[in-house]
């Protein structure tokens, strides 16, 4: 179980990740959505005890119930790859290109697990062959640049799971791969997850993706969690200003049929941009592009609150509409 | 976050010393450095001669700070000649790409492969040693450095959109280069002066040690060390001062240079 | 009928490999395999594709920035590959581009209003008027001019773009994955944006992507790459809706469009 409350990344006077709350149990599917800026892969690094080295950490942030939030480096290592495992966006830099794909699965199957190298080997072709790339035998003996974006990505899987790991943070692992490729590897993940009991963290700016493979989500915006609940629910009847805002910014899917340069009906959209770290709003981190905002909201900061099935955290949800 | 690099303050503090000593050297030096005095010969240091004198008479602080004026003279003519004629091939070769860049490039290796001392041999061979062609020869030696430098940063620029976008604006080549590449390839092709101003002064020490450089009485450091060398047992110190003075200007504009270059990659300044 | 704005007839564009072995011949791919489609003007075409389909290297074709290797693109009635150097440069200001990557379209060395009078220097019409007016156009502030592109967001600098892109008053607007790497609330402002530009200028665009959902909102007429070879065409609504090859449908699938 990995367990956050009120857990802060702050860098100076600015919070990358402000007192999130959020636990991950095995077998759970969360996925953390979010656009640029909104703290997610911060959160992810936070799970993995990578948080960069300037940041002030705040709260409680607890791993199979032993609290990590200020444990030194050497604690995060035992845990790493063996409790909990990550796979990144581009995995050609996330594989070192001058060894082979054998050796890199090896490499924690001798380290971590102590096998002896006949077993690695035997172990590390069962994983290759579990990620779903044929040939295994075939694979372990090649380079990383010899695979195609959808297979490295794949055996970035396998390396983060040689060491049967009861938790797995994807951040954005198919935002690099076309959509056809994109979504065999969430299935991927999806069945990973299920057939090992596996918590999954899978953080994605994508709404279809986090719809596909999750049970549970958490919108973040602007270092907060603004939502969460159960990811059906809350994408078909969102109840925070922002994931609606999200919601409705979409381009629709089918096309409506209209005449060569016809007027075409306007997205909605969420005015201004979103802003950065330093400029964030005191209180309710989407004032200032929120269409219901209220006086209160540019200074107190809303806390989450039961909402539907889920929590939202927003002024307007409060007592006295 | 913004830690200014050591070898920076280091090599910045050693070349405003050199620096210093040449631009005094312009209004004031303790003595005339070519007036000699026979009887006031070998003189050990003192409050008249702060180094003593060399075996001529002459002042050798005096020789010093005029040596280092020279010296940084002739590596800022050289390096400016080498440097703006490499940067400009090598803007030509990245702009026209093809044969031409070839070309260019093929000529730089043979640059390379073109010992300094050689050419600056050869051409005193042809037109007599004088510090004009010692210039010449560091200045030629410098075309293919900054000719690499140039073609590689300017080639990562091209592929960037703006060029792109410059390309759908309707710019030549040409407009392109002066607009987008040179402005963008400032900072690796002032890093490279920095480390070749430092090859520069060594390569001018070298030349004049060997009589091929600056010709007497004007002061060189290289030359003062050659006429040191004869008579190494009688004073060691006159060889050693304008040694150090090398070592201290060499070092400095090494490590300016290193100090620069860390600030302005992106891969080391991110792993800061 | 009119003629179109931009034909694009059976064109090819092939790339030699490097060698495998020494002794064979260098292998080729066709990037591009005999496309045609036709543009008329103030209509937008969407152009969906993966990565590898070919659709960057008939952006780059169409924008003169390398000649097809057979076939022929005709805009305005002008052969673009046979023309000469200095006729194109003055044909450029009528088909203008927007690239992807709003963090590297931009000269981080230039300020924002010397980055949009750039199509205007290159006819010798620099006008601060009119780049006040483009900036206007896009939403931002005359005054922004004298910013740099770090002073502004993803979104901002999108909008910057497609200013000077729009400077010259172009007939062809040529967008390659332009809302690709924008925040999805963000990504609707610049695709309303482009909608307004286009009824406002009468312009053309060639919207370039991978994203069905973008293409289904803003696009009349669509292609479908894959491998270099046209799939599909037709108006958005019929392929989206009722799309005829297998792999238009796979991707529909792969898109989440038909859930």
């Amino acid at each position: 179980m990995i367990a956050l409350d009120r857990f802060s990344v702050r860098f100076g006077t600015s919070a990358a990740l402000r007192e999130a709350t959020i636990s991950v149990a095995p077998g759970d599917r969360l996925g953390v959505v979010g656009e640029s800026g909104s703290g997610k892969t911060m959160l992810g690094l936070a799970m993995m005890g990578m948080t960069p080295g300037q940041g002030r950490l705040e709260g409680s942030l607890s791993v199979d119930g032993r609290e990590m939030a200020d444990a030194p480096e050497p604690r995060w290592q035992a845990l790493r790859a063996r409790r909990v495992a990550m796979i990144f966006q581009e995995p050609m830099s996330a594989l070192n290109p001058l060894r082979r794909i054998g050796d890199l699965i090896c490499e924690p199957l001798g380290v971590h697990m102590g096998m002896g190298r006949r077993a690695a080997r035997a172990r590390a072709a069962d994983l290759l062959a579990e990620v779903g790339l044929p040939d295994p035998a075939l694979r372990l003996r090649q380079f990383p640049h010899e695979l195609s974006g959808g297979q490295r990505q794949r055996a970035l899987i396998a390396l983060a799971l040689a060491c049967d790991p009861a938790f797995l943070i994807a951040d954005e692992p198919t935002t690099a791969l076309d959509a056809h490729v994109a979504q065999r590897v969430t299935a991927l993940l999806v069945r990973l997850a299920e057939a090992r009991g596996m918590g999954l963290i899978l953080i994605s700016h994508d709404l279809t993706t986090i719809a596909r493979a999750t049970t549970r989500i958490a919108v973040m915006y602007g270092g907060d969690i603004v939502e969460t609940g159960p990811t059906r629910a809350v994408l078909s009847d969102p109840a925070h200003p922002y994931t609606l805002g999200l919601l409705a910014a979409r381009p629709a899917g089918i096309a409506a049929a209209r005449p060569p340069g016809a007027p075409r009906p306007r997205l909605a959209t969420i005015p201004g941009s979103v802003p950065r770290l330093a400029d964030l709003p005191e209180g309710c981190r989407f004032a200032g592009r929120c269409a219901i905002e209220r006086a209160i909201c540019a200074t107190r900061r809303p806390v989450l609150r039961p909402a539907g099935p889920g929590a939202a955290a927003c002024h307007a949800l409060e007592g006295g509409q | 976050m913004n830690r200014v690099p050591a070898n920076l303050l280091l090599g910045g503090a050693l070349v405003a010393a050199v620096a210093a000593m040449a631009a005094l050297s312009l209004i004031w030096t303790p003595h005339d450095f070519a007036q000699m005095n026979i009887r006031g010969k070998f003189q050990p240091p003192g409050a008249e001669h702060w180094l003593g004198t060399d075996h001529l008479g002459r002042d050798v602080v005096s020789q010093l700070m005029a040596a280092a004026r020279n010296s940084m003279a002739v590596a800022l003519i050289a390096v400016a000649i080498g440097g703006t004629l490499g940067t400009l091939l090598g803007l030509v070769a990245a702009a026209l790409g093809g044969w031409v860049e070839d070309l260019v490039m093929r000529l730089a290796d043979l640059g390379f492969a073109f010992p300094a001392l050689l050419f600056a041999i050869m051409l005193a061979a042809v037109f007599g040693p004088s510090l004009g062609n010692a210039i010449l020869a560091i200045a030629f030696i410098n075309i293919p450095v900054f000719a690499r430098v140039a073609r590689a940063a300017a080639n990562q620029i091209w592929t960037r959109e703006y060029v792109l976008a410059a390309r759908a604006a309707g710019l030549g080549r040409f407009a392109i280069s002066r607009d987008h590449i040179l402005p963008n390839i400032a900072a690796p092709v002032i890093v490279q002066a920095t480390i070749e101003f430092a090859v520069a002064i060594l390569a001018e020490a070298a030349l004049s040690y060997l009589g091929l450089g600056a010709q007497p009485p004007a002061p060189s450091w290289g030359r003062m060390l050659a006429e040191a060398q004869t008579l190494m047992y009688l004073a060691p110190q006159l060889a050693i001062y304008p040694g150090l003075c090398i070592v201290v200007a060499v070092l400095g504009f090494g490590l300016l240079g290193d100090g620069l270059r860390d600030l302005t990659d992106p891969r080391l300044a991110r792993a800061r | 009928m009119t003629d179109p704005l931009l034909s694009v007839e059976t064109v090819s564009r092939r790339y030699r490999l490097p060698r495998e072995r020494l002794l064979r011949p260098a292998p080729v791919l066709t990037a591009v395999d005999r496309v045609s489609f036709r543009l008329n003007p103030g209509e937008t075409l969407g152009i969906v594709g993966e990565s590898g389909s070919g659709k960057s290297t008939l952006a780059r074709m169409i924008m003169a920035f390398e000649p097809p290797d057979s076939g022929v693109i005709m805009f305005q009635g002008h052969d673009l590959a046979r023309m000469r150097a200095p006729a194109l440069r003055r044909l450029r200001p009528r088909f203008q581009m927007v690239f992807q990557d709003p963090y590297g379209s931009l000269d981080p060395r230039r300020s924002v209003g010397w980055s949009i009078a750039e199509p205007l220097r290159a006819i010798a019409a620099d006008d601060p008027a009119r780049v006040a007016e483009a900036l206007r156009q896009v939403g931002l502030q005359p005054g922004d001019a004298g910013k740099y592109p770090h002073e502004f967001s993803g979104g901002q600098r999108q909008r910057i773009a497609i200013a000077r892109a729009i400077v010259t008053r172009p007939a062809l607007l040529v967008a390659d994955e332009a809302v690709s790497a924008l925040d999805v609330s963000v990504q609707a402002q610049i695709l309303n944006l482009l909608m307004d530009l286009q009824e406002t200028l009468g312009l053309a665009i060639v919207f370039i992507s991978h994203d069905l959902r973008v293409v289904a909102s803003l696009c009349d007429t669509v292609l479908v790459l894959q491998n270099g070879q046209a799939r599909e065409a037709g108006p958005v609504a019929d392929v989206l809706n009722r799309p005829a090859h297998p792999y238009t449908r796979s991707l529909l699938a792969a898109a989440g469009v038909s859930e």
